[in-house]
Formats: C-alpha cells, structure tokens, sequence
C-alpha cells in the first residue's frame, strides 16, 4: 500500500507540474463585467470552501488508511453509532451551504436586473450563425465565422483565432449597461462569452433578457454554448468593446455603408462582379455543409456538383435559397442575404464544378441578377 | 449411502426440473435469477466494449484542433450514441444485473418474486439495442442531437432515424419498469422470516429506494418521447412554439426523468460501497440506520431539483432561487453518507483487495464529483459552468469512479461467490491502477478545459485548448485499454481452472447470507428459507 500511495502522490505531482508549465488559463476568467467579476469571486468561494472539506475529508481517509491497516497489526474497533456525531456532521454542512447561499442570492439578483440599460441590442442565433440588432441605431447584421475551411481541413496553417473570429464582431460601447434580447430562429443557441459573464440560451419563440456593462476596451471571444445541429462547433462570438465616441463613429459609417450598398443593388453587376461575390458568400454561408467541392457532406447535406436544383430552372433555384427547406438544415437565406449576394451565390454554383456545362446542354441560364432574385423574392413573400 | 430406489428416483426427478437447460436454451428461457443476473452482466460488459469504442473515437477526433478523423455530423452521432449507450446499456443493466444476482441471495428468497417477467425484461435490452444501432447503417444520419435530444433539434430538425430512437427508448423503458417491479415485489415478499427492514443489506435498502425511482420516472420519459413522436408526425405543438407550444416543456419533462435518473444510476452503488468498505474494515458500517434515512432522502429531495439543468435557459429569479437551495440540499444526505464510510474506516482492520481499491478510489474521486456538483449548484457561477467541459468533467466523475467504479467494485467482490474461483490480484491491482491513472489523466484536465471557455459537443476547437486536450485523449486510451484486463480477468475467472476449495465466506469480514452459500453458489439457493434471528 505505502507503494501504491507514493505512486499516487508522484502521479499528482506530475500532473499538477504539467498544468503549471502549461501557459494555458486552468480558471475562469475574471472578465470585464461586474457580473463576471463576482461570478469569478462566487466560484472562488466555493472552490476554497470545497478545498477546506476536502482536505479534512481526505486526511481523515489518508490517516485511517495509514493508521488501521491489518498489516499494521490494527484490531476493528466495535462502534457503529453515535447519535451526536450523526447530528454534527448533518448541521455543519448545512450552516456551510446557508453561508454559500447568500452570496449566490445576491449576484443572481444582479443578474436578473436589466433596469436602467441604455442599449438594446437583439441576438438572433440562426443555425450556425448569430444576428445582431442594434434596435434604437437601425442596425442590422449577421456574424459568420470567418475562419477558412482550408483551416479546419488541415490545408492551411491555422491562424491564431481559429474557429473564435467572425467577419462582423459585434461592436458595443463600454461603461454602458447594454441589454441583451437573445433568442433563436430555428433550435436552440447559447450566446456565451466567458469574459463577460453571459450565458443566455437562446429559444425559438422566447426572448430572454440579460446584461452586460464592459469596463475595458478590447476584444472578447466566445462561441455557441448549446449543441444546435452539425456546426455547433462552428458559430463563434466575438464582441469588440470600444469607447463610447468610436462606437458612435461605428454607428454613424454603418448608416452610411448601409446607403451606399442600396445604391450598387440598382447597378447592373457584370457576370464577373456577381462569380467574385458570390464565390467568397458561397465560402462563408454554404461552404461549411455543400463544402467547397460542390460535393456535400451526403446524406445530410446533398451535393450541389450537378443537382437537379442548381441546373434546373433559375427561379426553383432562387426560391430553395430564399426559403429554405423545412424539416432539414437548409436555412431559408432569404432573411440573411440581400439580392446582390443570393444573386451571386445562384450565379457561382450554376458557373462551378462543371454544372455550366449541364446548364448549357438543358438551355438553362447560369447567369441571375438581382432583379432575378427581387422578382422571386416578392413573388414567394406573395403567396 | 443407503439411499432407497424411490430417493433416487426422487433425485433425478429433482435434477431433470431444477437444473440448467443445455445450450442456448437454457439462456433464452431462463427464469433463474442468476442466470438472468449473468445475462444482465454480459450485455452490459459488451455495452462498456461498444461505448468505450465511441468514446475514443470521439477523442481521436479532439486530439488536436482541425479535422482528424470525423465529419462534425459523425461526430454527433458518437456522442450521442455514446451516451445513450452508458447510461442505458451499461450502467443500468449492470446494476440490474447486480440486482438479479445478489438480492434474492441477500434476503434469503429462492428466486424473484415474478421470473418470467424477469427473463422478458432482459430480452427486450438486446432487441431494443439493435434498433437503436440500426440508425448507424441508416441512409440518413443516426441521432445526432445528444443524448439529452432536446427538441426541436430532434422533432422539428430531427433525422428520420429519430423515430427508431424513440421506439427503441420505449423498449428500454418498459425493460427498466419491469425490472424496478419485480424487485420492489421481491423486497417485499420474498424477505426470509426474521429479516426485518432495518436487517436488510444496505445493497437491498438501495436497490429498493432506486427501484421506486425507476416506477416514477421512467414511465415520465415514456410520455417526453411519445410527445416527440406526436410533434413529429401528428401535428401536435409541445414543443414548438409557433404551434402555441414551448420547447422548455421538453427540458422540464426530459429533466423531471433526467434529475432523478442520475440518482437511479448511482444509489445501488453506494449500496454496493457500503458492504465492501465495511468488509475490508472488518467493522460493522457505521450508522446503518441514517444511512438508509440519507439513501431516501437523496431520493425524496432528487425529484425536486430538475431544473438546476435548465439554470441559463432564462428561468425566472424565484424559480432559480428555490432550485438552487433545493440542490444545494442534495449535498447534505450525500456527506452524511461520505463521512459514515469514512467512519467505518476509521478504527478499522484495513486490507487493500482489489474490490476495495476501488472502494476507496470510488470515495475519493466521488467526492470531487460531489464538490463540482456543489459548485454548479450556484446558479451564477452555473452561468458560466453550463454546457462546459467543467459539466462533462463532473458528471464523469460522479458517473465513471462513481456507478462504473461500484459495478467494478462489485464484481470483484461477488465474483468469487458466483463463480468459485478467485480472481487474480495482481492483475486486479493493474486494473485499478491503470483506470485510476487514466480515468484521471482522461477527466481532471476536462475541468480547466470548461472553466477556460470550451463548450461539450464540438467536433473541433480553438488553439487554446490544445494541450489539455491531448492530456484527455491519452488518458482515455490508458483507461480504455485498461479494460481489456478485466474482460481477461473475468474470462479466466469463469473458464480458467480452479484456484482451489473456497471457503463458504470467502472474505474474511464478509457477513450476509449469501456468504454462508457454497462458493460457487449452487444453481438453486433458499428453497427453504433461512431464518433470521
């Protein structure tokens, strides 16, 4: 036995000299909310509070099972009750948990507090990607990940956010008490960002409230906390957290984008222009699942390389991307992309992996426009 | 011998009935408890195999960030399946198995009060089994949204398959109810005369309390798929809210079974823990009769904390306030228990057999298990533990050195009595000691892994994550691999030769009356009953 305890002891020592060396965060972040501070107080509470019972637990077992061995010559003592001992042990603990509950009674109540916000912003989670509505700045935009899919297939070295960077973060000013309406299109998301402190399930047909005041500037990462299909592992969060006068710089260039993007909609876009925007949308919003062969992932995902959708007549095509499929994982993107880049996109997939050939053979055009997509738009959103 | 033609007559006449049929037979139709008990033990050893496989798959594919092996939607079948697979084809079967084999001999009765029922329970496991693993040949993909399938991934987005998973959790559940009955029927009338409630094992006190949990809840996870199937394919809204539904009644139900589940998964093992730690103490167990108040009592508080799984799904504060009290409670009956085996150590004769090494690694890493538990109990500090590794690392504390640790345990333990012969110990060391490493090596690192930021359920992760990830993948082969010497163990300890004559009580501070049957036990026990003084 006295082998076997040092041979425990010596796997312990590894183990904790590993984690040390480790340049690697072995807690929870202190973050950079009230809320997430406190939260990282609590567990540290509870964390000593579990050390301290731990260490009379197991000295009390390492003791026993170095004094009372048989081999040691140890004869069994007879008691096996003892009414005030039974009754110590179940108060004790008991005081113990009332002093760890009134602290966790009062951050909760913090946390259910979203009074006084003076920043309202809607998160939508959508299956495999988060929507962010800024409600009183008119704000509007969908978060994607960013990270190629060279990176993830081993083809590309890997960047140093990998699967934690989006193309649009999410920019908040801080020391502002910003709410959070969070809720879902389709299953069920989590917006989770440790830094902050904010865990929120995500509901379809529920909206949910909670808080966040940063205190910092910076940028804070976090991903999708609730298994929502097949790339759940894939829909991160990054927040940039600015001062006040950038964020409302931010607000002020967005609005402006916003007019400019309307105006290149009524220009005709060249066949060129639609294949280059609709190769890089192609890559961030269908990729993941139709992969960037055209192959898919069968059966879950089927492949687009000579579907009968994608060399079928135009307006089918628009239509399954504006609406979706019910019942399976293809989203309805008609919410989530504007005419130009569904234009794009029809146009890339109908031009690739030899479907141009099959359009041409079937006198089916490869080319749509966004007027295409308008007149096809308006007529579903008829019906 | 002066035996007379007619007692020899009468023997054979004996033996034609009351003997083993041959071959397969003999397992098809069975209404022994112990063969069914074998049964139970053999499914779920496969179980383990088939499980254990998924698992390392799933932590081939987390060695490293990238794709390694796995298409994310495989991915989520393993984890899903691997669930599925532990909790109802591994843990639960075992103790069902335990329960078969030992309570009959532990109360003195000759058989479960309804045999038959007995044999059907079992043979419905293999049958619902297939089913469910049929879904991985299916053309679409297996259940993929997992084990816990909350809807709507898996009514509204669900693959096709969903419908064999629900039929096959309909069959596991009638198997787990049947079972829960026959036991509650045979505790209560089969004890032997004398055998009062507070002379009962506390394996039996713990199997009896479990079993009534069983009745309640499983029948509650009956009603949460058919619900699904409802949603699915009769135009029902449970679950969906733009049918006037809310999918947090799937939660709320799936929970009300799943809370209580997780007591169902561990009480027989305490029962388990308590026999063997005072065994190898040489001691009586230290305040019996508390330990069966604290036994009901887990189970009583264990239906009313449901929803501390549901904490960041935006419950209301006073819903939140009253299930974070509630399951901080759960912490006092399960002390009372730690420190009564700590109690029944100290003073003790100790020896170190294998069933007690993993008595005593089950105590410790339990208590970890117990501690997380205590911590994710704190609803803010939940906030940020939910759905984290923090929450795989404590539920494979509590659930492998917890439940799979007492099924080892226990095996160690009554192996002998069943089979006749002993097992090796110095390969019964090895076991321990390479499980203790790797189950360590594979779940302490998952803890920072949580607490740093890294969701469960994700086929691939980011940078930072890397290393203890690597930590967890080699520690789970060291713990998977390890198992192979116990398929080895038992293997030799049931076909092997004899280790030589056993003795009647086999361990020397063994008591209970299966320790005054012959070892190995004869095929029929207590067809006259044993009186109790």
């Amino acid at each position: 036995m006295q082998r076997c305890f040092w041979r425990v002891i010596l796997f312990l020592s590894i183990l904790i000299s590993f984690s040390a060396n480790a340049a690697h965060e072995l807690n929870m972040p202190y973050g950079v909310t009230p809320i997430s501070q406190q939260i990282y107080n609590l567990h540290m509470a509870a964390f000593y509070i579990c050390c301290a019972i731990g260490s009379i637990v197991f000295g009390v077992l390492i003791y026993s099972l170095i004094k009372f061995r048989k081999s040691k010559g140890a004869k069994a003592a007879h008691f096996h009750e003892h009414l005030g001992i039974e009754l110590l042990w179940t108060t004790i603990p008991f005081l113990i948990l009332v002093a760890l509950a009134i602290p966790a009674t009062i951050v909760l109540q913090r946390i259910h507090n979203t009074d006084e916000s003076s920043l309202t912003i809607k998160i939508t989670g959508y299956q495999w990607k988060w929507k962010y509505e800024y409600l009183d700045q008119g704000i509007r935009f969908f978060s994607n990940l960013s990270t190629t899919l060279d990176q993830i297939n081993n083809k590309a070295p890997k960047n140093k956010w990998f699967l934690r960077e989006v193309d649009k973060p999410l920019v908040v000013p801080i020391n502002t008490k910003i709410k959070l309406l969070v809720t879902s299109d389709d299953v069920i998301h989590a917006w989770w960002v440790p830094d902050l402190g904010v865990k929120q399930d995500a509901i379809p047909g529920f909206i949910h409230e909670n808080w966040m005041q940063i205190m910092k500037p910076g940028t804070y990462r976090g991903q999708c906390g609730e298994l929502c299909g097949v790339n759940h592992g894939f829909m991160p969060i990054v927040v940039e957290a600015v001062t006040q006068e950038q964020f409302d710089a931010w607000v002020k260039s967005n609005r402006e984008a916003k007019v400019i993007q309307s105006q290149q909609i009524e220009k005709k876009m060249t066949e060129n222009e639609l294949l280059t925007l609709g190769k890089t949308a192609y890559e961030r919003n269908c990729a993941m699942c139709h992969q960037p062969t055209g192959l898919g992932l069968p059966p879950s995902f089927p492949q687009l390389k000579h579907s009968h959708i994608v060399t079928g007549p135009k307006d089918s095509n628009i239509a399954f991307i504006l609406t979706g499929v019910p019942g399976t994982a293809m989203a309805a993107f008609g919410d989530q992309l504007d005419d130009a880049t569904i234009a794009g996109i029809v146009t890339y997939i109908r031009n690739s992996w030899g479907n141009d050939a099959v359009n041409f053979k079937n006198k089916n055009p490869t080319l749509v426009t966004p007027t295409d997509v308008m007149k096809v738009r308006q007529k579903t959103s008829g019906v | 011998m002066s035996e007379t033609t007619v007692d020899k007559h009468h023997h054979e006449h004996d033996d034609h009935h009351h003997g083993p049929e041959a071959g397969l037979k003999r397992w098809l139709f069975t209404t022994n408890h112990k063969d069914i008990g074998t049964l139970y033990l053999i499914f779920s050893f496969i179980m383990l195999f088939v499980g254990g496989a998924m698992a390392l798959i799933i932590r081939i594919e987390l060695f490293e960030p990238g794709k390694v092996l796995l298409d994310p939607e495989y991915f989520n079948q393993m984890t899903t399946m691997h669930g599925l697979i532990m909790v109802f084809g591994v843990i639960m079967p075992a103790m069902a198995g335990l329960a078969n084999w030992l309570i009959p001999m532990q109360i003195g009765a000759p058989d479960m009060a309804l045999p038959r029922l007995n044999n059907w329970s079992f043979w419905l496991l293999p049958f619902a089994f297939s089913m469910l693993f049929s879904t991985l040949l299916m053309k679409g993909p297996a259940p993929d949204f997992g084990w816990t399938f909350y809807a709507p991934l898996s009514t509204t987005y669900g693959p096709a398959s969903t419908d064999f998973f629900i039929f096959s959790i309909h069959m596991m559940g009638a198997s787990s109810i049947m079972a829960a009955l026959n036991i509650v029927v045979t505790i209560f009338n089969m004890r032997a005369p004398g055998m009062t409630w507070f002379k009962l094992p506390m394996f039996v006190w713990s199997w009896l309390v479990t079993a009534f949990l069983l009745l309640a809840v499983m029948p509650v996870l009956a009603g949460c798929v058919t619900m699904m199937l409802m949603d699915r394919h009769f135009h029902t809204s449970f679950f969906n809210a733009a049918g006037g539904g809310d999918p947090l009644l799937f939660q709320h139900v799936f929970w009300f079974f799943g809370h209580p589940e997780v007591y169902i998964l561990i009480l027989p093992g305490f029962g388990v823990i308590s026999e063997v730690i005072s065994t190898f103490s040489r001691k009586r167990l230290f305040g019996y009769v508390s330990m069966v108040y604290a036994t009901i009592m887990i189970a009583i508080v264990g239906f009313v904390v449901w929803m501390h799984h549901m904490f960041t799904t935006g419950a209301p504060l006073a819903a939140q306030l009253y299930f974070m009290y509630a399951t901080m409670l759960v912490a006092v009956p399960t002390g009372i228990k730690v420190f009564n085996w700590l109690a029944t150590l100290f003073k003790g004769s100790i020896t170190f057999e294998t069933p007690m090494l993993f008595a005593l690694g089950f105590l410790v890493m339990f208590t970890m298990g117990g501690f997380s538990g205590l911590m994710l109990a704190l609803v803010p500090s939940d906030y940020q533990y939910r759905d984290s590794y923090f929450v795989v690392a404590h539920f494979h504390y509590v659930l492998v050195s917890g439940s799979l640790f007492t099924i080892l345990t226990a095996v160690y333990f009554w192996l002998p009595k069943w089979t006749g012969r002993m097992y090796s110990e110095t390969l019964g060391q090895w076991h321990f000691w390479l499980s203790v490493i790797g189950m360590n090596l594979t779940f302490l690192p998952m803890h920072f892994l949580g607490l740093a930021g890294m969701p469960r359920r994700i086929p691939d992760y980011a940078l930072q994550f890397t290393d203890f990830n690597q930590i967890c993948t080699i520690g789970a082969f060291i713990f998977g691999f390890a198992q192979l010497i116990f398929l080895y163990i038992i293997v030799k300890a049931c076909f092997g030769k004899s280790t030589g004559h056993l003795s009647n009580q086999v361990w020397e501070g063994a008591h209970g009356l299966e320790w005054g049957l012959p070892s190995p036990v004869p095929y029929h026990t207590f067809e006259t009953a044993p009186v109790i003084k």
